[in-house]
């Protein structure tokens, strides 16, 4: 069982209070785009064992949208953030250095 | 017009809690940038309460203000004040960015009274959230989920607690809340 902090509540949730929305930092190809990158959009994601990260939603609480980091094997959370952001905040990528040294995941490190 | 009632009028159950349906409540749902000036003027000009902290509730005279999401609160009041509220708020808020809107008759609201203890066992049986003294104090405001529906909780003082839930649902968490009090079925987690 996930428990995340809401970064705009600030209040620990039950991952039942939440909802998942999957992978985090896709970028949206649509109309206009080559079909490698539709498809790319809409079906290839990460399927990593160890640093992942995640879009929730605080469904049954202020209803926002926030991101998530944590290790998809050992359920360690290393931090949450606002979703007005394409990318991983650069103190959360020092701390997830610190505690899983070389990870990777898609362009980040 | 028709007579306006509560969800579930009289509804009541006493056990190691007395959980009681508190009748008509007025609610209004506001909706802003909370972080604004001229918004929180205008709420402290009309409701005359300042914009809560984050996640806190702010009670005055009759009124209070819930930090519901950070662009949005509840004012609370008597049922009778709302609509007066909502003309006077619009009113007040016109020129800012905002959403002002009566929800009272979309929510059912449920007293608890007993001891403090008793109340966050009874809460605990039901939700996932912390309800130890300091996770969730007086003056804080709780969303969260009882069993399989949405709620909000909080305490007024120790041994008082106000759960507000969707109307709709209104049997269904009184059932809940009256089952999870019965007696024989303490737990005495908080005692």
């Amino acid at each position: 069982m996930l428990i995340l902090d809401c970064p705009y509540c600030g209040i620990a949730c039950d991952e039942t209070e939440l909802s998942p929305g999957g992978e985090a930092h896709l970028t949206r190809f649509g109309p206009g785009s080559s079909e490698d990158e539709f498809e790319g959009y809409l079906f290839m994601r990460e399927n990593p064992r160890g640093v992942h990260f995640e879009r929730w939603r605080h469904a049954h609480g202020c209803g926002k949208w926030f991101h998530a980091a944590r290790d998809t094997m050992t359920m360690e959370v290393f931090g949450t953030y606002p979703a007005q952001t394409t990318e991983p905040p650069a103190e959360l990528r020092k701390t997830i250095s610190e505690k899983r040294p070389g990870w990777s995941w898609r362009d980040f490190s | 017009m028709s007579d306006r009632i509560s969800a579930l009028p009289g509804a009541a159950s006493s056990g190691s809690i007395r959980v009681e349906e508190a009748g008509l409540q007025g609610m209004v749902t506001i909706r802003g940038d909370l972080g604004d000036k001229g918004v929180s003027d205008a709420l402290k000009k009309v409701v005359g309460l300042t914009v809560p902290e984050k996640g806190q509730r702010g009670a005055g005279d009759g009124m209070a203000l819930l930090w519901m999401s950070p662009d949005e609160l509840m004012l609370t009041a008597a049922h009778s004040e709302a609509p007066d509220l909502v003309t006077k708020l619009g009113d007040a808020l016109s020129g800012h960015h905002h959403l002002v809107c009566n929800v009272s008759d979309a929510r059912a609201v449920f007293r608890l009274t007993g001891e403090g203890a008793a109340i966050r066992d009874a809460l605990a049986k039901l939700t996932p959230a912390d309800l130890r003294p300091s996770a969730l104090p007086v003056g804080m405001v709780r969303r969260t989920r009882l069993a399989q529906v949405a709620a909000a909780v909080w305490f007024e003082d120790e041994g008082t607690a106000t759960v507000v839930c969707f109307r709709s649902v209104a049997a269904y968490v009184f059932g809940l809340l009256a089952n999870a009090s019965k007696p024989g079925a303490e737990v005495g987690y908080f005692r």
